[in-house]
């Protein structure tokens, strides 16, 4: 037998260091649809409890939208359940196609080409369209899919401080002997919640010589005046040369991604990019899905405004009330904690409070960064983020962290 | 060799720690175990000793255990013959 007891114990070691190190994670099971308040049933066995969600990646409350739900019901009848296929050989319906135009068209590009996911979209792109003669200059803070996405290419990589210009100028000037300087950065990045300079690695990019790549999954549907992203934020629409986003946070919450941009790029992709190439295509449903979400934010900016105006009320309330947030103006806010135990703790008794929001630590942020990350969405009413607010608050002075600097509570809790 | 030394030193405090970081780093400092540099932005100074002593570094022997102090990185470069 190859799964012998032994290579059985090689990987029970492992999981058990990981528990021992205090990384392991549960899963919470949902007995609902997604929302601003759902029913959780944590730890498994026991009893329901309805909280309200403060980490969904829901920004728009589009997630359980009944016109969605019935965009996609109608899909159900009108294009099937699935298509058994990849793109290219007999998995592209219209509506494939139509998807692809509206995305085109909301984010300002040339052309679009969908993928299983965004996580798909980033493995797939720097490999389809970059050689060893070039060069991909990534913030350090990049998403994970981008990571193993620059990975999988032949290019070379580098990587700049983040968010720190001068140091990506530096990079920029020595590897002025590539073909192609790629610029590769988040929009809004995932676990700090701050907006990348795209005004200024656009005026670098075009000072020297690069492309510009953006992976917009924390910002499209919500940032800028009418949702488009950080390049309408920025006033840099149009001079971005690859976007990838996803349908599966803001634009639905189902599942799906893409790259937008130049259309010789989305070719290549097209031509070479493997996750296209060899996954199956979107499913009819979620397509159907989507497509009524680019109808109902292409009309109408209210679920974003509402959305502005929760997290100006919820940077706020935090903020005044004492708890130390990370800077920044989107609905990404990370409650600053910097000892993961105390992360865990202070998760674990927002939840008693009613309130779901999770813990992050190492690996995930740097050690004695550790947070927990709330994330607002248009589906919040007043009365949840005043509920919510009074938790944290209430299990910030049971943590006497309430009006302290970060140096005070790390001295208390240690880092 | 610790002209080399004093190099990868100044680089890695240039290269990693941000304005304000106090931290000390010597030559045995665990600079990745440590969490002064992770895995992804270790291929600058992958980037930084290919460039500045003209080598090329496998990717087998380019791991975080190699990477992981100045001494750790000399002797590496010791064994691709840099003197």
């Amino acid at each position: 037998m190859a799964y012998s007891q032994d290579i059985r114990n090689v990987f029970a070691a492992q999981i058990a260091e990981i528990k021992t190190a205090g990384l392991f994670k549960e899963e919470r099971v949902i007995c609902a649809p997604q929302s601003s308040e759902i029913e959780v049933e944590f730890p498994i066995g026991s009893a329901k409890k309805k909280v309200i969600n403060m980490c969904a990646n829901n920004y728009l409350g589009l997630s359980s939208h009944p016109d969605v739900v019935e965009a996609a019901r109608k899909g159900l009848d009108h294009r099937g359940y699935g298509m058994s296929s990849v793109r290219f050989i007999c998995g592209t319906q219209d509506i494939h196609k139509e998807l692809e135009e509206k995305l085109t068209e909301f984010l300002g590009t040339e052309d679009t080409i969908l993928f299983p996911s965004c996580f798909d979209a980033n493995a797939g792109v720097f490999e389809a369209v970059l050689t060893e003669e070039d060069v991909m200059i990534a913030d350090r803070l990049v998403h994970a899919s981008i990571v193993d996405g620059m990975r999988l290419a032949k290019a070379q990589q580098d990587t700049y401080k983040h968010s720190d210009m001068a140091h990506l100028e530096q990079k920029l000037q020595l590897h002025q002997n590539k073909r192609i300087r790629l610029i590769i950065t988040d929009g809004s990045f995932s676990m700090d919640g701050d907006l990348a300079k795209l005004d200024k690695i656009v005026e670098l990019a075009e000072k020297y010589n690069a492309m510009v790549f953006i992976d917009e999954s924390h910002t499209s549907g919500f940032i800028g005046k009418t949702g488009r992203g950080t390049h309408e934020h920025c006033g840099v629409m149009g001079r971005i040369d690859i976007i990838t986003t996803t349908l599966g946070k803001a634009l639905g919450g189902a599942s799906g991604g893409c790259v937008s941009g130049r259309k010789e790029i989305v070719e290549m992709c097209r031509q070479r990019g493997r996750p296209y190439l060899f996954s199956n295509t979107v499913a009819p449903v979620v397509v159907e899905g989507a497509l009524k979400v680019l109808d109902l934010i292409s009309k109408s900016t209210e679920r974003r405004d509402k959305l502005e105006e929760n997290t100006i009320f919820w940077r706020k309330g935090l903020t005044e009330g004492g708890l130390i947030i990370k800077a920044g103006e989107t609905p990404i806010v990370p409650v600053m904690l910097f000892n993961a135990k105390l992360s865990q703790d202070f998760s674990k008794d927002l939840y008693e409070e009613g309130i779901y929001a999770v813990g992050f630590f190492f690996p995930v942020v740097p050690k004695g960064q550790a947070r927990i990350r709330t994330q607002l969405s248009a589906a919040h009413d007043r009365h949840h983020l005043e509920k919510a607010l009074a938790a944290f608050l209430k299990v910030g002075a049971k943590y006497g962290i309430l009006h302290k600097t970060k140096q005070e509570i790390i001295d208390m809790y240690g880092m | 060799m610790s002209a080399i030394k004093d190099t990868i030193l100044e680089y890695i405090k240039n290269e990693y720690l941000e304005e304000g970081d106090d931290r000390e780093v010597t030559f045995d400092t665990p600079i990745i175990s440590g969490g002064i540099v992770d895995s992804f932005s270790m291929v600058s100074l992958k980037v930084f000793l290919e460039t500045k002593y003209n080598i090329s570094i496998p990717d087998a022997k380019a791991s975080p255990e190699a990477f992981d102090s100045v001494n750790n990185i000399v002797s590496l470069l010791k064994e691709l013959g840099v003197e």
